[in-house]
C-alpha cells in the first residue's frame, strides 16, 4: 500500500489519498494520470492492469486500486 | 422524418397516446415496431445496414459470453484437477476465441462504416493522387447515401458488444430488444450515443402514466425546439451568407462566421438533444445528458468533458484507455524512457493514444481533410495545454487572480474563441480555403463592419438581431440557473399562472419566433450528417 500511495503522491502531492475515495467522481484524476498509474504499478508489481478493468469503481480511491492490484496478483 | 416536421409531431404525439394505452409488457415492443417505422420513412433500403449491424452484434455477443460461462463452469468443474498454470492455459484459450469473434464483428460493422461512409472520400484522395503524378486516369465517385445514424447506431452496438467481452453487461438474449436498444428512435439521429448497462434498465421497464415526468419531458421537448428553430434555423442564414460567399465575406466577416457558428452549433445540437431526451423522459426511460454547459468551460480539456459527452466517454473507453495500457505501447513507453528519457517515456502512451483519438473522433465527423484536422487542431491544442500546466501552476503561484471572477470571464472566453476558431474547418470547402480565409482576419482591415450596419447584409434583418439576442439572453440565464439546480424544478414550484406564462410563452415563442416560413426551410440537425 505504501508503495502504491507513493506513486499517488508523486502524481498529485496535494491529494490525501489515505481518505479520499472519489478520485473519478470528484474528477482529481483524468485519463492521463490513469494511463501514468498503471505504466507505474505494472512495473512494480510485475502485473498487467488491462483497459476493462479501468472503472471508476477500481480507480476511485487507493484502498480501491490496491484490491485490484491484490487481485491480479493472485491471478497472475 | 425530420424532429421539426408535423409528421414528426404527430409520429409523437400517436406515439405517445398508444404507449400509455398498451398493457406496459408491450411498450417495449411498441418502441420498437415505432422505431423501425421511422427508421423505414427515412430510407426503406437503409434497413438492411441496421438490421446486418443488429444481427451480426446479437450473434457475436452471444457467441462471447456463451464461451465465458463454459469456461467458469469447466474451471469449477475441474478446479482440484487444474494446476494454476492449466487453469491459466485455458483462461487463455477462451479469451482469444471470444477476442476472435469481437474483433470480426468489429471489423464487420466497421467495416460497412467505413465503405458507405469513406469511399468517396478514399476515391477523391485517389484522384487527387493520380492529378498530382500527371496521370488523366480519374475514378468516378459511387452513388451511395449515408444511412440515417449509422455512424451513432454502430458505436451504440459495438461498445455493448465490448462490453459483454469485458463482462461489465450480460449479453441480450431477446433478439428484440437488442434491436430496439440499436435503433431506438429518438437518440438514433445524433445520439447520446447510449451505453447498454445505463439504458437497458428503463428502456425495457414498463412504464406507468406520471404526469408530472410526462409534463418535465414535454417542456424539455419544447426547450430543444425553441433552441433550433428560434435561435439554430435563425442564425443558419447569416452562417450561410458568409461561409458561401468567400470573396465578399472575409476578415472580420470571418470572426462574426465564428461566433454565428459556435451559437448555431450549440443551440442545434443541443437543442436536438433536448428533444431527445425529453422524448425519452416523457417515456418514462432515462437517457444519458450529453451536455454540462460546455460554453461555461475554463480549459479546452474541460470543454470536452462536458460537450458532447458520451461521445468523449465512448472514446476514451473503447480507444484510448485501450491503446494506452495495451502491452506493446507500455513496451514502446519502457523503451522510450530507456533511450530518450523520463520525461518522454511516460508522455508517450498518451500522447500517441490521444493522436489516435482525435484522429479518430475527426474522422468519425466527417469524410474530409478538414474534419482530420480539425481532430488533429484539438489534440495539440490539448497536448500544449497539458505542458504548459507547471507555467500555469507558477503563474498562479506568483499571482493570485485564479479566484476572480474577471479571469474566470478570461478563461471562459478564451475557450470559446478557440473552439470557434477550430471550427472554422467545420464550415469552409476544404482546408487550404479555410487557412485563407483565417488569414483574412488579421490583413482585412474591415472591423468596421462590426458597428455600421453591413452585418444588416448577411440576410438577417434588425428583427432577427432581435430574436436572436433575446434567445441568447435565455440561454445564458438558463444555464446560469442551472448551475444552482434544475430549472424545470424551480418553475415547477411557482403558482399555476407563472408555470402557465413561462411554458405558454415558450410555446408561442417557438410559435412566432420560429425559423420557418416563406424564406426558410426546415434543416436537418448538424449532427445528423455525422
Amino acid at each position: 500500500m505504501e508503495e502504491l500511495l507513493e506513486i499517488l503522491k508523486d502524481l498529485h502531492p496535494e491529494v490525501d489519498f489515505g481518505i479520499c475515495d472519489s478520485l473519478i467522481d470528484d474528477k482529481i484524476l483524468d485519463s492521463f494520470d490513469i494511463v501514468s498509474i498503471i505504466a507505474e504499478i505494472n512495473d512494480r508489481f510485475d502485473i498487467t492492469v488491462t483497459a476493462e478493468k479501468i472503472t471508476p469503481q477500481n480507480f476511485n480511491s487507493a484502498r480501491a486500486l490496491y484490491a485490484l492490484i491484490q487481485e491480479l496478483e493472485d491471478e497472475e | 422524418m425530420l424532429f421539426t416536421s408535423y409528421a414528426f409531431l404527430g409520429f409523437l404525439a400517436t406515439l405517445f397516446l398508444l404507449y400509455y394505452l398498451v398493457p406496459g409488457r408491450f411498450q417495449w415492443k411498441l418502441l420498437l415496431a415505432a422505431s423501425y417505422l421511422f427508421y423505414f420513412a427515412a430510407g426503406p433500403a437503409w434497413l438492411l445496414y441496421i438490421l446486418a449491424t443488429t444481427v451480426t452484434t446479437y450473434f457475436a455477443a452471444l457467441r462471447i459470453e456463451d464461451m465465458g460461462r463454459r469456461q467458469k463452469a469447466y474451471i469449477k468443474a475441474n478446479k482440484d484437477q487444474l494446476s494454476k498454470e492449466e487453469k491459466k492455459a485455458y483462461k487463455d484459450r477462451i479469451k482469444s476465441g471470444q477476442w476472435r469473434w469481437l474483433l470480426a464483428c468489429l471489423l464487420f460493422n466497421l467495416g460497412i462504416l467505413a465503405v458507405v461512409k469513406y469511399t468517396n472520400f478514399a476515391i477523391s484522395n485517389v484522384n487527387g493522387l493520380l492529378r498530382a503524378v500527371g496521370s488523366a486516369r480519374q475514378f468516378g465517385f459511387w452513388d451511395i447515401a449515408l444511412p440515417m445514424g449509422i455512424s451513432f447506431y454502430t458505436f451504440q452496438a459495438l461498445g455493448y458488444l465490448i462490453d459483454v467481452y469485458r463482462g461489465t453487461v450480460e449479453a441480450e438474449r431477446n433478439p428484440g430488444r437488442l434491436a430496439l436498444f440499436v435503433s431506438f428512435f429518438p437518440q438514433l439521429i445524433q445520439g447520446p450515443i447510449s451505453r447498454f448497462g445505463d439504458l437497458a434498465q428503463s428502456l425495457f421497464a414498463e412504464h406507468g402514466f406520471d404526469g408530472k415526468r410526462f409534463n418535465y419531458g414535454l417542456e424539455r421537448i419544447l426547450w430543444g425546439y425553441f433552441k433550433k428553430l428560434v435561435i439554430a434555423d435563425r442564425i443558419l442564414t447569416g452562417v450561410n451568407a458568409i461561409i458561401r460567399d468567400t470573396g465578399t465575406y472575409r476578415g472580420a466577416y470571418v470572426f462574426v462566421g465564428m461566433l454565428f457558428y459556435a451559437l448555431e452549433l450549440y443551440a442545434d445540437f443541443t437543442g436536438g438533444i433536448d428533444i431527445t431526451i425529453g422524448i425519452a423522459q416523457s417515456l418514462g426511460i432515462g437517457v444519458k445528458e450529453n451536455f454540462r454547459r460546455p460554453y461555461f468551460s475554463k480549459s479546452v480539456k474541460e470543454y470536452w468533458r462536458r460537450w458532447h459527452i458520451t461521445m468523449g466517454t465512448w472514446f476514451t473507453d473503447y480507444i484510448f484507455y485501450p491503446i494506452s495500457v495495451c502491452k506493446p505501447m507500455l513496451k514502446f513507453s519502457r523503451f522510450a524512457r530507456a533511450h530518450f528519457g523520463e520525461c518522454i517515456g511516460k508522455r508517450a502512451p498518451v500522447y500517441l493514444s490521444s493522436f489516435a483519438v482525435w484522429l479518430a473522433t475527426g474522422i468519425w465527423h466527417g469524410a474530409s481533410w478538414n474534419f482530420v484536422v480539425w481532430g488533429l487542431g484539438n489534440w495539440v491544442i490539448l497536448m500544449v495545454s497539458q505542458e504548459l500546466e507547471p507555467l500555469y501552476a507558477r503563474f498562479h503561484g506568483r499571482f493570485r487572480v485564479q479566484g476572480s471572477w474577471w479571469f474566470k470571464l478570461f478563461q471562459v472566453v478564451r475557450t470559446v474563441l478557440l473552439m470557434s476558431c477550430l471550427r472554422t474547418f467545420d464550415c469552409y470547402r476544404d482546408v487550404p480555403l479555410t487557412f485563407r480565409m483565417f488569414g483574412t482576419l488579421f490583413t482585412e482591415g474591415n472591423w468596421h463592419i462590426l458597428w455600421d450596419g453591413s452585418l444588416l447584409g448577411l440576410g438577417l434583418s434588425v428583427v432577427d438581431y432581435g430574436v436572436l439576442l433575446a434567445g441568447l439572453a435565455l440561454l445564458v440565464t438558463v444555464s446560469l440557473l442551472q448551475r444552482s439546480g434544475s430549472v424545470r424544478d424551480r418553475i415547477a414550484a411557482k403558482p399555476y399562472p407563472v408555470r402557465f406564462l413561462v411554458w405558454y410563452g415558450l410555446f408561442l415563442a417557438v410559435l412566432l419566433a420560429g425559423a420557418y416560413g416563406i424564406g426558410y426551410d426546415a434543416s436537418q440537425f448538424i449532427y445528423n450528417q455525422f
